[in-house]
């Protein structure tokens, strides 16, 4: 038994998931301050420089509430849905290459948690977990908005996650394995599957702001509707853990993205040359070059939220079965037309 | 093995719950756990392929659509009387052949013995690469074509008498 592996195992899982976790009160000021941009005023600015302390006072806010807990709730149930939407949108991280290899006393680690054979398969039965969180908050608050909040979001997320399907299976036809390492090194020795799959790439990215709940497509929380959706009986922390578990959400569907269809961590090359990168530095480079992709993604979720009205429901129903399938279904056709012709290898 | 065993005691648990528990959505909640558990399984038995399509596809797909149905149509508890004396029969009768069969099976098992040939499509544990996405692909495709293909023709006459089912409801 290598104890430095073991330790460098415990360290990884410990710094990615306190990131990942760390980039949910940067994004809710990205969130507050983003929207102060679009739409022509100032956002949060008086807590510290440019409003920068404001998630720290959040987040001692929702220390200090009390925990209501609603009488007629299912009581285990309401109590165990917040651990489960954060639990599954944790899971889901433990399979995406940050980067290749660091050399820490002459052994090699892998960057990446758990580099398994069906790793992409793997991510998405995590992220198909997550819905649970919602439908057991749903149902156990025992209020009609959270049970329609809960419905929506089932239905929602069942129908969206067919078209996510379809364009991961695109990619992995194209590149004849599941393992997310592989998917990269290929696309780093040719070029990114957005080249070979813009229809893929498109649907992934419509049906990963489904799958997070977000608008255009936050209906199982439309607040006009539904007082708060399947959230509303939910105060303090619990209410602050499905705020995290969505912030994860968009994490964990920007790493896909970025993962499957924009080269991962991979370094350009001519970047790598121009600065002669090589060992620790490249593999530092790497994980910078990947957190800019996925904070690139990160702020599109933002920029649509505050520019994009809602769908309503059967709007939302009508793109996810009858176009966003079908083009999945036809993206899935021309990626096996790109193997048989040959055009990767 | 300790690990199996948590494995195995969770799964056991949550199905007694989902048979003996009157609420349908606490029911369906356990079958997920139920589910997942036997996922678990599956890792343990080095199939990490099989155990992430059972979560897709079980945990994360049909048990979302049975949870959906009963909340939509908002089921209180289940009201019913005992089953009748030729159902318990009946039932009493399988559970036996079950038991049966799985512990004659359980009794006669003898693990393969680390030299055993290796067949080359991976089918056989020891095999390398046994579990692994390709083996598991070489072997639906080749070796148990025929069932795989009559497993589709079932699911596609399910498909249809789905359909024709909702389309006559329409009519009418």
């Amino acid at each position: 038994m290598d104890y430095v592996l073991l330790a460098a195992v415990a360290i990884k899982v410990t710094l990615i998931v306190v990131i990942c976790i760390a980039i949910v009160p940067i994004m809710t000021w990205v969130e507050r301050r983003g929207a102060g941009v679009l739409q022509m005023r100032l956002g949060p600015n008086r807590v510290g420089p440019f409003g920068l302390f404001q998630p720290v006072a959040d987040g001692l806010k929702f220390f200090f509430k009390e925990d209501l807990l609603p009488p007629f709730a299912n009581r285990p149930v309401f109590v165990m849905a917040p651990f489960v939407a954060m639990a599954a949108a944790i899971c889901a991280l433990a399979v995406i290459p940050f980067g290749s290899v660091l050399t820490v006393l002459g052994r090699k680690i892998p960057l990446v948690i758990a580099d398994v054979d069906a790793g992409v398969l793997l991510l998405l039965a995590a992220s198909s977990m997550g819905v649970y969180g919602i439908i057991m908050a749903g149902w156990s608050s025992n209020n009609k908005y959270s049970q329609y909040g809960g419905l929506r979001s089932s239905a929602q997320i069942i129908s969206y996650e067919l078209a996510l399907g379809l364009a991961v299976i695109a990619v992995l036809v194209l590149s004849g394995t599941l393992r997310p390492t592989a998917i990269v090194i290929q696309q780093a020795e040719s070029w990114w599957n957005v080249l070979y799959l813009p229809l893929g790439f498109l649907l992934l990215l419509i049906s990963g702001f489904a799958e997070t709940n977000r608008l255009p497509f936050d209906l199982p929380e439309a607040e006009s509707e539904l007082v708060g959706g399947y959230h509303t009986e939910y105060s303090s922390m619990k209410f602050s853990m499905f705020f995290m578990a969505e912030y994860l959400n968009m994490v964990v569907s920007a790493c896909l993205l970025v993962t499957l269809y924009l080269g991962g961590y991979a370094v350009p090359g001519f970047i790598r040359n121009a600065l002669g990168l090589s060992g620790n530095w490249l593999a530092a480079a790497e994980v910078a070059t990947f957190f800019a992709k996925v904070f690139f993604f990160l702020w599109l979720f933002v920029w649509v939220r505050w520019t994009l009205p809602r769908f309503r429901f059967d709007q939302l129903m009508h793109i996810g079965w009858k176009i966003l399938i079908p083009l999945g279904f036809l993206n899935v056709i021309w990626a096996a037309l790109l193997v048989v012709w040959g055009v990767r290898s | 093995m300790l690990v199996f065993f948590v494995v195995a005691a969770v799964a056991v648990g949550a199905a007694l719950v989902v048979v003996i528990h009157r609420n349908p959505v606490i029911q369906a909640l356990s079958l997920v756990v139920f589910l997942l558990a036997v996922a678990g399984v599956f890792v343990l038995l080095n199939a990490q392929f099989l155990a992430a399509l059972q979560v897709i596809i079980y945990a994360g797909a049909i048990v979302v659509l049975i949870t959906f149905v009963i909340m939509l149509l908002n089921l209180g508890p289940e009201a019913r009387g005992g089953p009748g004396i030729p159902t318990l029969l009946i039932a009493f009768l399988l559970g036996a052949l079950l038991i049966g069969v799985l512990g004659r099976a359980g009794l006669t098992f003898e693990p393969l013995a680390a030299n055993t040939p290796v067949s080359p499509d991976g089918v056989l544990p020891h095999a390398p690469g046994y579990g692994s996405v390709g083996a598991f692909g070489r072997a639906l495709f080749s070796t148990y074509f025929y069932p795989f293909e009559a497993v589709s023709l079932a699911i596609v006459a399910a498909l249809t008498g789905a359909v024709l089912l909702a389309k006559r409801k329409l009519e009418d």
